[in-house]
């Protein structure tokens, strides 16, 4: 169906990465997220600190600088710890771990004041009811906490979600095949740009359309135990 | 940690700083001019009014900034009026216009959409006791609706402003030389990249704190009346 001179099979393929790059930097993100929102209520001041360092330097840092720091600097770093320890070979850091990486350590810290915000809207009761069962703080956490959190964190989960599916678009830059580098490389082959880039914003507008749909249906099914006017 | 490279390339820095400085500003600028008046269409309760503003954010928040910046900068070079209008105005070769074009669609869609989201929630007794006084549409839009409006969308705004910096980074992808830009060209010259970007990320990190720091002055100013009281 999309054909543009041939190279249509080309941008579906980077449509792909940028997908898989978006969903394992999600996965990432919500894990950071999840352990910086829970070290900032933990009252320990350490482990404070530390979150409040992380989300300060992510939210004043551009995230192409972070991007091409830990791609170049990781390079860098990794090959000066293996000579350390006495590995001879150049090691070559994958784009594809190092851009999804990147991206979910970036996100992580927006997620993590998120998760904050909603884990501070569910009511102590409840987690003293759990408790009051003989759960332990896991199962507090597992069964109770994360379920109940969900409705809070979803505005701003989508929100995030949408931002980082846009953010993705940046690994072109450390050469990962996405669609915006499949597009310039069509482009240039082509000399006929616009098509090409224009096609990728449109595959961006689908997606956004489509998360926002699946956003608005998640959004009315944890809601569900709620009372609406 | 080589900081010799640092301060030897500290003049290339400072140019970065100054020409991110300009286009995130400009572009902020004609941004807020273009937002104020969409925000007022958006929310109209005609369709042909607010629709095609509709349109405009939904497209332009939807998709990438640097998609954007590639389309424009690409795409619009292969249009045949572009390709002629370029032979006479010389200017329309630098980079510069075509980021500055991106960047502003880009804030005025987001931008339109805070102040949108700040008019709307106007609280219609306001807009009810104007109208009682005498007030015409435009009269109480400016008088009433407007300034409460700003005042709401201040906080959100200083967002938009923070990420405008960061997306600013994209710049450097089309050959100009921002913060990120020097710190690339710093990268491939000594391939020092810890002092190259860790470098750019202090300059970015003391913009970030500025803007933090000026909005906080305006708020103290604009949002004196929401000030905790003040016990004797």
């Amino acid at each position: 169906m999309l054909d543009l001179q041939g190279y249509g099979p080309s941008i579906i393929d980077g449509a792909r990465l940028t997908i898989s790059v978006a969903l394992i930097s999600l996965l990432i993100a919500m894990a950071l997220g999840l352990i910086t929102a829970l070290a900032k209520l933990s009252g320990r001041r350490p482990a404070i600190i530390a979150a409040t360092v992380y989300t300060t330097i992510i939210r004043g840092v551009p995230d192409l600088v972070l991007m091409l720091l830990i791609f170049f600097g990781g390079q860098v770093l990794v090959n000066d710890l293996a000579t350390m320890v006495g590995y001879e070979d150049y090691i070559d850091i994958n784009p594809f771990i190092a851009g999804s990486v990147t991206i979910g350590f970036i996100f992580g810290a927006y997620m993590g004041e998120t998760f904050r915000g909603a884990i501070l809207a569910v009511p102590v009761g409840l987690l003293e009811a759990g408790a009051a069962y003989g759960m332990t703080r896991r199962q507090v956490l597992l069964r109770i906490l994360i379920p109940q959190m969900m409705r809070h964190a979803l505005p701003g989960f989508g929100n995030n979600w949408l931002v980082l599916m846009k953010t993705t678009a940046l690994v072109s830059v450390i050469g990962l095949e996405d669609m915006v580098r499949k597009a310039g490389l069509a482009a240039g082959a082509t000399r006929e740009p616009f098509p090409f880039y224009f096609t990728v914003a449109l595959i961006f507008l689908a997606l956004t359309t489509l998360s926002i749909l699946a956003l608005r249906w998640a959004e009315k099914h944890y809601s569900a135990g709620v009372r609406q006017a | 940690m080589d900081f010799s490279i640092i301060v030897e390339s500290l003049p290339e820095y400072l140019d970065g700083a100054w020409l991110t400085v300009q286009l995130v500003s400009f572009s902020l600028f004609i941004g807020l001019l273009l937002a104020v008046p969409f925000a007022i269409m958006r929310s109209s309760n005609k369709l042909f009014v607010s629709g095609p503003v509709w349109l405009f954010t939904y497209c332009f928040r939807g998709t990438p900034l640097l998609v954007q910046m590639f389309l424009f900068y690409y795409g619009l070079g292969q249009l045949e009026l572009v390709k002629e209008l370029s032979e006479t105005w010389k200017f329309l070769h630098n980079a510069y216009w075509y980021a500055l074009l991106a960047f502003t669609l880009n804030t005025a869609a987001y931008t339109t959409e805070i102040i949108r989201g700040s008019i709307v929630a106007t609280p219609f007794g306001e807009i009810e006791a104007a109208r009682a006084c005498g007030m015409s549409r435009s009269l109480v839009l400016q008088r009433v609706v407007l300034p409460s409006a700003f005042r709401r969308a201040l906080p959100a705004y200083s967002n938009e402003v923070i990420f405008m910096l960061h997306g600013s980074t994209v710049a450097s992808l089309i050959t100009l030389v921002d913060i990120t830009g020097a710190a690339r060209v710093i990268n491939s010259r000594f391939y020092s990249p810890y002092e190259a970007f860790l470098t750019a990320a202090a300059f970015y990190m003391a913009l970030t704190f500025l803007i933090v720091w000026g909005f906080k002055q305006l708020e103290k100013r604009w949002h004196a009346h929401l000030k905790p009281r003040e016990t004797n």
